[in-house]
């Protein structure tokens, strides 16, 4: 017991007790630090405000038209000698009728003094090309109006759409413009008779891509947007979840584990094409999966977002205080029960954090999908998620690509749908958030 | 030389039956005492990685007595605490040797079930640590996880009971909905304490309970303690020899990883054997 020794008591001061500088100038100094301080941190706040208000601002300034469409009244004659001769109101006849004739004769009774071909050819494009299947649709859905004339809205021509919109300026000689004068006159008196009215834009919600702009609708990429991040969502947060958790709670710590997290953290880096060339070659490559279809989609931006999750889940385990865990074992639950009773719920608000980070990328996404197929030109809605389709950020591509007026506002408005989108989709995680979020 | 106490290292028996071997010290008034051993620990030794924290311990916990463990901070006090319900277990590097038996049972035995030994040993650590749930969940926690209740009415008798030992209940009855986390310091741990008992351990152990707490709380949970010593074995850790004095029967001392000497409180108090116990509980150190 001679080991033992007695510390002393309090050890000789080797130094001379020093004062705290408390003159007001080094106070001062230190208030205007803070001062100083704050100041950077408002300044850096409102330039990402007003970054992002310019944003808002130019592509609302430039979509919101999208929104509203200009249509054209005319006095439809369905005559029976056009659409149905034989008066048999078999469907297959009724759909091969030449319907854009009755349109043109309309607009020709409209204006009797537009007689040379290449003015009338002109005329003609006051309402768009796409007019005709709308009656069509209306004598499928009621072949009763048969050989009556009704007053049907129709869509008009995208650059007559352009010029009641104000985007055709009138003021620009008629060599520089797409419409000649003689165009704006015609558009001009139908207006003055009264038929030409501007609505609210159904259609651009309700349709899929056209070719034609004034009847290119966003509801194709925006119900395969959402095909393809439900399955990201169904696929990648579920694994990404169960891999952190495993590899943080019950995976010993060795040099594989080490290894795993390691290339966790580098597939976080890779570029997103490199994802889009891999599900080329192994969805639609080896396994045969179809081509430009959201299930794809959806596999590869869950392999594109599986790191993501993975990092805050695993992030968010272990910022769960060991105190809880102590005290879930202290009363004999197993560690599954820990895992599954403290451990993930105190670790939901960090997982739906990272989950909002790695959907909202992942929503964002169109490099991988080009290289999968989904920038084909698909007019259908897509209805499953093995149908052709293309999603959000891609038809704004395409749209933006493409050399009608009209598009340019159709562009913005796409982006504006993916805008609302992404807000839907991060307040509903920010909702699951809160409702796990307690306090210790 | 420390083994050269008082206690008879009997073989567990059926408890209560064994006849009172010590006096009790001047408060005792109720139950004489068992001195059957509850836990027996022999050559235990404890490493964190290369380090070794415990270097051969041998002690006897005995049945339904408090026994308290004091010694300077670091000397490993509650590395052996949580041998003894193998909450060791789930630090990493953390390696075990020797015998622990409860009631002769070897708890290292690798057949032996984690779950139900930590279901027998309850624990109350030093910061007082609810769950981020209501009071009510906290409590049933433990009884709902083993299947303890049959209906809802059982489940509430289990947490009303508890809390009732635990002398919260009074306090709580009206927000059992509340959380756990919204309650005091004091508060929070006799729900600890609750949330211990309410899965009817055998032994209860507390590693420095009160040390959050201030004196008024901590009287509370000393006089809960010492209620508590009827229906249970508990060993409690304290920084405080007047705790230790207080409500302990028997007191063993740790000294950079050794059990130096253990027996009778009032013995290691009045007259002990070892210098360091001497000087550790005189106050010149630690
Ligand atoms: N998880 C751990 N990893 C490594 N070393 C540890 C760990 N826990 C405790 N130790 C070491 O083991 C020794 C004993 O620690 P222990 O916590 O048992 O001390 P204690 O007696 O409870 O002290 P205190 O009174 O301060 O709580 C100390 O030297 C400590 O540094
Ligand atoms: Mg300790």
């Amino acid at each position: 017991m001679t080991d033992f020794t007695m510390p002393s008591v309090a050890g000789t001061a080797t130094t001379r007790l020093r004062k705290p500088d408390l003159s007001p100038g080094r106070i001062s100094r230190r208030y205007a630090a803070e001062r100083r301080f704050r100041l950077y941190g408002v300044l850096a706040v409102s330039l990402a405000m007003v970054m992002l208000a310019l944003l808002l601002v130019s592509i609302v300034s430039k979509g919101y038209s999208a929104f509203m469409q200009t249509r054209i009244n005319l006095d439809i004659a369905f005559d029976a000698q056009e659409i149905d001769p034989q008066n048999t109101h078999d469907p297959a006849v009724l759909k091969a009728a030449n319907y854009t004739a009755l349109i043109r004769k309309a607009l020709s009774a409209q204006f009797p003094d537009v007689t040379e071909r290449i003015d009338r050819r002109r005329l003609y494009d006051v309402v768009s090309n796409g007019a005709d299947l709308q009656l069509m649709k209306m004598v499928l859905a009621n072949p009763a109006i048969i050989g009556t004339t009704q007053s049907v809205s129709l869509l008009a021509g995208d650059d007559f759409d352009m010029l009641n919109k104000g985007r055709i300026s009138r003021d620009v000689p008629e060599a520089e413009r797409v419409l000649s004068d003689k165009q704006v006159g015609w558009f001009d008196k139908l207006q003055s008779a009264g038929r030409v009215h501007y609505a609210f834009n159904t259609d651009f919600l309700t349709s899929g891509d056209s070719r034609e702009p004034e009847q290119a609708g966003i509801l194709g990429a925006l119900v395969g947007s959402l095909l393809t991040m439900i399955t990201t969502v169904v696929l990648a947060l579920p694994l990404g979840v169960m891999s952190a958790i495993y590899l943080e709670e019950f995976a010993p710590k060795n040099r594989l584990t080490d290894i795993i997290e390691v290339n966790i953290n580098n597939l976080a880096a890779v570029p997103s094409i490199v994802f889009g060339l891999l599900g080329l070659a192994v969805f639609l490559g080896f396994f045969g999966l179809p081509r430009s279809a959201p299930l794809v989609g959806g596999l590869v931006l869950s392999l594109m977002t599986l790191p993501t999750v993975i990092i805050a889940t695993r992030t968010a385990v272990k910022a769960v205080p060991p105190s809880i865990r102590e005290a879930a074992y202290g009363v004999g639950a197993s560690q599954l029960q820990v895992v599954l009773h403290h451990v993930l719920p105190l670790a939901t608000p960090g997982i739906m954090t990272g989950a909002i980070i790695g959907l909202a990328r992942a929503l964002g996404e169109s490099a991988p999908l080009l290289m999968i197929g989904m920038v084909a030109f698909i007019v259908d809605v897509p209805h499953s998620i093995v149908d052709p389709s293309t999603v959000l950020p891609v038809q704004v591509y395409l749209w933006a690509d493409s050399p009608e007026r009209a598009f340019v506002e159709r562009t913005s408005a796409g982006i504006m749908v993916l805008l609302v989108f992404l807000v839907l989709m991060n307040a509903a995680a920010i909702f699951v958030r809160r409702r796990f979020e307690r306090r210790w | 030389m420390n083994e050269a106490t008082s206690n008879t290292a009997t073989r567990p028996g059926h408890h209560g039956v064994a006849a009172p071997v010590t006096v009790a010290s001047g408060k005792e008034r109720r139950a004489p005492l068992s001195d059957a051993t509850k836990i027996h620990s022999k050559d235990v030794c404890v490493f964190y990685g290369q380090k070794q924290a415990l270097f051969n311990v041998a002690l006897d916990i005995p049945e339904r007595q408090v026994t308290a463990l004091i010694g300077p901070s670091g000397c490993g006090k509650s590395t052996y605490l949580r041998c003894l319900n193998r909450m060791n277990d789930v630090i990493e590097g953390c390696r075990v040797t020797g015998t622990i038996a409860l009631d002769g049972e070897n708890i290292y035995d690798t057949k032996l079930d984690v779950v139900m030994l930590r279901a027998r040993i309850g624990m109350v650590f030093q910061k007082p640590n609810p769950f981020p749930k209501s009071i009510y969940d906290n409590v049933a926690y433990g009884p709902r996880i083993h299947g303890m209740s049959e209906s809802k009415a059982d489940l509430d008798d289990i947490v009303h009971g508890s809390l009732e030992r635990a002398g919260l209940w009074n306090e709580v009855k009206d927000r059992l909905d509340s959380p756990g986390t919204g309650l005091s310091g004091g508060q929070q741990q006799r729900l600890c304490i609750a949330r211990a008992i309410a899965v009817s351990p055998e032994v209860i152990l507390m590693d420095e309970p009160c040390s959050a707490l201030d004196p008024i709380a901590t009287a509370k949970i000393e006089e809960l303690i010492d209620e508590l010593r009827e229906n249970y074995t508990i060993i409690i850790v304290t920084h405080s020899m007047q705790q230790a004095a207080r409500v302990s029967q028997k007191t063993a001392f740790f000294h950079l990883g050794n059990l130096v000497e253990w027996g009778e409180t009032e013995q290691i108090f009045t007259s002990p054997r070892d210098e360091r116990t001497q000087g550790y509980i005189t106050g010149r150190f630690g």
